[in-house]
């Protein structure tokens, strides 16, 4: 059980977004995809679960390569998935209560009264008990995002998908996400992979951090390693420091670019 | 060079305009793909019929009332003196069911229905709601798009058969209090050339134009980007674009039917 991304290649347009991306995360490990805001991050969590598919390069889940499922095929392997939208993603015009049992109806194979504390369960675990009847518009921002986090986790998925789990949140609602993560992560033994640009919370909750850079991983690592880098990307983006990067941006342009391959490194 | 520049953008308006027609007819091909899913669009149809359909019948009928009004009055104005005034129960009769009953409401209804429903779905896509749709295994085709069509093409002939009686009564009332007409007359004008064809004509021309309504509405909807200002394109367009499309079918369908 892994998910694994090889020499994958995207573009919209003539914007490449994904230049040869090589990524694996473990079974029940927790990887973090840290880089800066438009950087391909979310484009990558959009491949796993099929949503795009790529231009070169192959995705696999579970040892199948997403982009060549069936349709019923990918539907299967989605039951599998729990998805975490940057901004929640809730249908608007239907209550937490149906936003979260909708997924579980798909399933198939739960009562009414199965899926209503199943509901309730998922809502405990992420701390909004008693909100099944609110409609998200009555949420703040944290709540929905742990209502998404709800609705993602209903149907006790293998794998779970962040995107920006933690972004536009205030310091403390930051930390109790991230205890839910590592929370879900060792509950239900979940492989899980993160897209964040947020340091503090990528080293509270990842087992490794892989850094994005121009449509390539140049730094992989423990949090620890990642911490202690040399490379002036991963540094630059960790220390805050735009200078760091720039004087790498000035001698990448003096050097011809590499061909369809990652800079893997830690 | 100044002078290839009109050229240039006139390739590439053509360009994005064959691009559009094609992402629509892979559209509209998985639209018919994914009438197969009726676990999935089944019970979603009859809430959408209510939505698109029945909720619609008050500004229809409004429309439909008032032209109904006017169609007597010009008529009676036109007939003066030439034609025996029963003509103007023909005249009502025969433009509402043939031409005005169904054209009307399909444009008011463009309005409402198809804004509304390119402004729903654009708004579900810039929010990521039909991403989250297809990552909980639902195919979005089924669960959005087939039973708004289906809605479209089963309540728009409805609506219209509705919005033609209402014209043709309005008419009525309007001959008799405000022309100096009877009841009988306004009868036999309307009888006079009556083929029961008329209906037929009428509700097909209406499916075709509830079809595109809301086709173009979920295809402006699913095909939007951006922000707020996305969903307001989509929005217009769905309208104006619905708005042609049912001019253009008036005219094929009086081409096919009435020849």
């Amino acid at each position: 059980m892994s998910i694994e991304l090889v020499d994958v290649h995207k573009s919209f347009g003539a914007k490449k977004v994904l230049r040869g991306i090589t990524l694996e995360v473990g079974r029940g490990e927790t990887l973090s995809v840290i880089g800066f805001s438009g950087a391909g991050k979310s484009t990558i969590l959009k491949h796993v679960v099929g949503l795009l598919r790529p231009d070169r390069g192959t995705v696999s889940v579970d040892g199948k390569e997403v982009p060549k499922l069936s349709r019923p095929d990918l539907y299967e392997l989605r039951r599998s998935i729990g998805y975490v939208f940057q901004f929640a993603a809730l249908f608007d015009s239907m209550t937490i209560f149906d936003n979260i049992a909708m997924g579980l109806r798909k399933q198939g194979g739960f009562s009414e009264a199965q899926i209503r504390e199943r509901v309730a369960d998922s809502l405990t675990r992420v701390d909004l008990e008693g909100y099944e009847a609110r409609f998200p518009s009555e949420l703040s921002g944290g709540q929905k995002k742990r209502a998404g986090l709800a609705r993602a986790i209903a149907f006790r998925p293998r794998y779970l998908l962040y995107d920006e789990p933690t972004s536009g949140l205030d310091p403390v609602t930051t930390t109790t996400i991230d205890a839910l993560i590592r929370k879900m992560q060792a509950d239900l033994g979940t492989t899980s992979l993160v897209i964040t640009h947020d340091m503090e919370s990528a080293f509270r909750i990842s087992d490794r951090i892989a850094m994005l850079y121009e449509g390539r991983v140049v730094e992989e690592g423990t949090p620890d390693e990642i911490r202690r880098s040399e490379n002036p990307i991963v540094r630059g983006f960790v220390e805050g420091k735009p200078e760091l990067i720039e004087e790498t941006e000035v001698a990448m342009t003096r050097r011809p670019e590499p061909h369809g391959s990652s800079h893997r490194g830690g | 060079m100044n002078w290839i520049r009109p050229f240039a953008f006139v390739g590439r308006e053509v360009l994005r305009v064959l691009e559009r027609l094609g992402l629509f007819g892979r559209f509209s091909v998985d639209s018919a793909v994914a009438l197969t899913g009726v676990t999935t669009w089944g019970p979603l149809l009859v809430l959408q019929m209510r939505r698109l359909g029945v909720d619609s019948l008050p500004i229809a009928l409004f429309i439909a009332a008032f032209t109904g009004i006017v169609m007597a009055l010009q008529a009676s104005y036109t007939l003066t003196g030439a034609v025996p005034l029963y003509f103007v129960g023909t005249l009502v009769g025969k433009t509402m069911i043939l031409e005005l009953g169904p054209v009307l409401t399909g444009l008011a209804l463009s309005g409402r229905v198809g804004a509304n429903i390119a402004a729903e779905l654009g708004t579900m896509r810039v929010s990521e709601q039909i991403d989250a749709l297809e990552t909980m295994a639902y195919d979005p085709m089924a669960y959005l798009v087939v039973p708004r069509v289906l809605s479209g093409i089963f309540m728009f002939p409805i609506v219209v058969a509705f919005a033609n009686l209402i014209g043709i009564i309005a008419g009525w009332i309007t001959a008799i209090n405000l022309l100096d007409m009877s009841t009988a007359e306004f009868i036999k004008g309307l009888r006079l050339f009556y083929v029961p064809f008329d209906i037929t004509y009428s509700l097909i021309k209406s499916a075709s134009f509830g079809l595109v309504v809301t086709l173009m509405g979920c295809f402006q909807g699913f095909t939007t980007t951006g922000g707020a200002e996305g969903v307001g394109i989509s929005t217009t367009r769905a309208v104006v674009i619905a708005s042609m499309l049912i001019l253009v079918l008036d005219a094929f369908w009086a081409a096919v039917l009435l020849r």
